[in-house]
């Protein structure tokens, strides 16, 4: 069981009185790209936030590498080589693009605490490295993020994340503000990624790109899991009768 | 390297479209003021602005003029300084003047003489306990450690209460001026040692200022605090995100603004060879004014230390510039408060065309 990268345990997330997240029981495995469906408010985004350690969860175990972990920020999660594209991107608009990649851990020339002296050439060099390993085409690094595209922010975002997660890529929604074109250009990011092995959580409302991009859909509603899907044994209709709950997988009956 | 060759996966960016860095456009404005005023000086009044045009020396510019200018803007351009670090990482300091007054008044207090023509120092604040004629470091780090801690105080209201930076300054704004006058009772505190005198003699305000200016020019440019600066002015949430320390770097943008302020405290009362409980008033609208006209943007994540400095220079250019004209004082005042709206006004419409192209 040793492949098993993610595994979460009964994991429950209670705002006062709001079950947001009841009892998930959720596996991932090396190289595995799993993708995460459900209605808006059925506990996708409040389940990424528990394994990001953007939030503290109220009950129930997560496993990570075979190690279980309690993480009390993101910064935790990220250590252990968890990292993830939000909604909001989190890039500052008026940097350039080595800045935003590095934000927050800065490649330093000479250690003086606050004041250490950045090294922009090697943070520049590896930009373009990992921008090379992702295929994505931004026009300048130079340029501050403020003069760029959605599609092209996004793509950032998404460097940034696959240059630093050394385990585990979780993405929530990453095209449901682009165009065509744009959504194009992230889903050939994501490819790029499979093809390099590396796993991936991807949240998505989006039925055509999941079953192109995924290996395995994972249904949530009204703050439970409802359905774990392979792919190759599923159709677009079937998952979204597990999304409206008219259907209801045997093995999560309990949970309907 | 080509200038083409920025770009990754097969796209070309064209370096000519490039826009200049944003220093140039107020060097540009600061150009055109002078023009202006030299202008306006041949035509009216029969005189050069810029240009030397007594017969009695032999310089090519009018070196007094320029000399005054920029003394006369040396004082608050080192608050300028701290004020901008704060506005580029989003905050605001309105505590920076009163920060100089209370400084003033207890870093002179360990600079004073023991004898004034003979007689016992009338003006001295510890006689008792026999602090006079100390070292001059004393003064110094006294002072120093006053801006730090106001500073700290502002970081800490602004990062753990989250109040907004306005009324956390306001409140030491008020605080601070009373903390001065209260010190001596009001009373102007004079008589300091040579060694303290000779920080603000002459042109060292202007080499203090200098000096400090490239500092924390290469350090906004080239440290992870300068970056980090612009970052959270940009995107304090994202820098959140991200595992930056948004609260210790408040703290520090803020106690190194308050220590330039007391920098500032120091040279002035060292120059006016006393200090006063209403010293630096209205420094912080001044030195606010200076960033803004810079091309620092008030929300925050632009701007630059060389863009305060030549701000501060279109600042001593008018007032100086005013005076040339033998306009009143009044106008001074009233047009001072017209540029930093213009210069705000500049800012949004520039931000608003920038996130148009997004």
């Amino acid at each position: 069981m040793s492949d098993i990268v993610l595994k979460t345990e009964g994991l429950t997330k209670r705002y006062g009185g709001v079950h947001a997240l009841e009892g998930a029981n959720f596996e991932l495995r090396q190289g595995e790209h799993v993708a995460i469906m459900g209605d808006n408010g059925a506990g996708k985004s409040t389940f990424v936030r528990q394994i990001t350690g953007v939030e503290v969860p109220t009950s129930g175990k997560i496993i990570f590498d075979g190690k279980e972990v309690a993480f009390k920020g993101p910064l935790d999660a990220r250590e252990v080589g968890i990292e993830a594209v939000f909604q909001t991107l989190a890039l500052a608009d008026d940097l350039d693009v080595p800045s935003n990649l590095f934000l927050g851990r800065e490649q330093v020339k000479f250690n003086l605490g606050p004041f250490s002296i950045l090294d922009f050439k090697a943070m520049r060099e590896a930009t373009r490295k990992a921008l090379e390993r992702t295929a994505v085409k931004i026009p300048s690094l130079s340029n501050t993020i403020r003069n760029m595209s959605g599609g092209q922010r996004q793509c950032v975002a998404i460097a940034r994340t696959a240059t630093f997660a050394s385990k585990l890529i979780i993405m929530d929604e990453p095209t449901a503000a682009l165009g065509v074109q744009e959504t194009a250009q992230v889903e050939n990011i994501v490819r790029t990624l499979k093809a390099n092995g590396e796993p991936l959580i991807l949240i998505s409302h989006n039925m055509r790109q999941v079953f192109d991009l995924v290996d395995r859909i994972v249904v949530f509603r009204r703050g439970r899991i409802v359905a774990n899907l392979n792919k190759a044994d599923t159709s677009g209709q079937d998952v979204v009768a597990y999304i409206t709950g008219a259907k209801t997988a045997p093995e999560y009956a309990d949970a309907a | 390297m080509a200038k083409n060759s920025e770009g990754v996966g097969g796209l070309k960016y064209d370096a000519g479209k490039r826009s200049w860095p944003p220093e140039m456009n107020v060097f540009l404005a600061l150009v055109l003021i002078v023009v202006a005023f030299e202008t306006l000086g041949r035509l009216f009044i029969g005189d050069s602005f810029l240009f030397n045009s007594r017969a009695d020396l032999d310089t090519i510019f009018n070196e007094q003029r320029l000399q005054i200018i920029i003394l006369q803007v040396s004082i608050v351009g080192i608050i300028a300084l701290g004020v901008t670090q704060v506005i580029i990482s989003g905050g605001i300091d309105l505590s920076s003047g009163s920060i100089v007054g209370a400084t003033a008044m207890i870093s002179m207090s360990f600079a004073q003489v023991a004898m004034v023509n003979g007689n016992p120092n009338p003006k001295a604040i510890f006689p008792d306990l026999g602090w006079l004629d100390l070292p001059v470091i004393i003064p110094i780090v006294v002072g120093i450690a006053c801006g730090a801690l106001a500073g700290f105080v502002n970081g800490a209201l602004i990062a753990y209460t989250r109040i907004p930076p306005f009324i956390a300054t306001l409140g030491m704004m008020v605080s601070a001026r009373g903390l001065a006058k209260w010190w001596s009772k009001g009373n102007p505190i004079s008589f300091p040692t040579d060694s303290f005198a000779s920080i603000g003699k002459g042109m060292m305000p202007v080499l203090i200022f200098i000096a400090l200016a490239i500092l924390f020019q290469l350090i906004l440019t080239y440290t992870k605090y300068g970056k980090h600066c612009y970052a959270i002015g940009s995107n304090e949430e994202a820098s959140r995100t991200v595992g930056i320390k948004v609260e210790n770097h408040k703290i520090l943008v803020y106690m190194i603004a308050g220590i330039l302020a007391s920098v500032a405290a120091i040279v002035l009362s060292s120059k006016n060879l006393t200090a006063q409980a209403g010293m630096g008033v209205m420094y912080e609208l001044d030195a606010i004014a200076m960033t803004v006209i810079g091309g620092t943007s008030l929300s925050g994540g632009r701007g630059s230390i060389i863009g305060t400095v030549l701000g501060a220079l279109i600042f001593g250019v008018i007032i100086s510039g005013f005076t040339f004209m033998r306009l009143d004082a009044y106008y001074q005042e009233m047009v001072k408060g017209v540029i930093i709206v213009g210069a705000v006004v500049l800012d949004q419409w520039r931000q608003r065309r920038g996130g148009a192209k997004g």
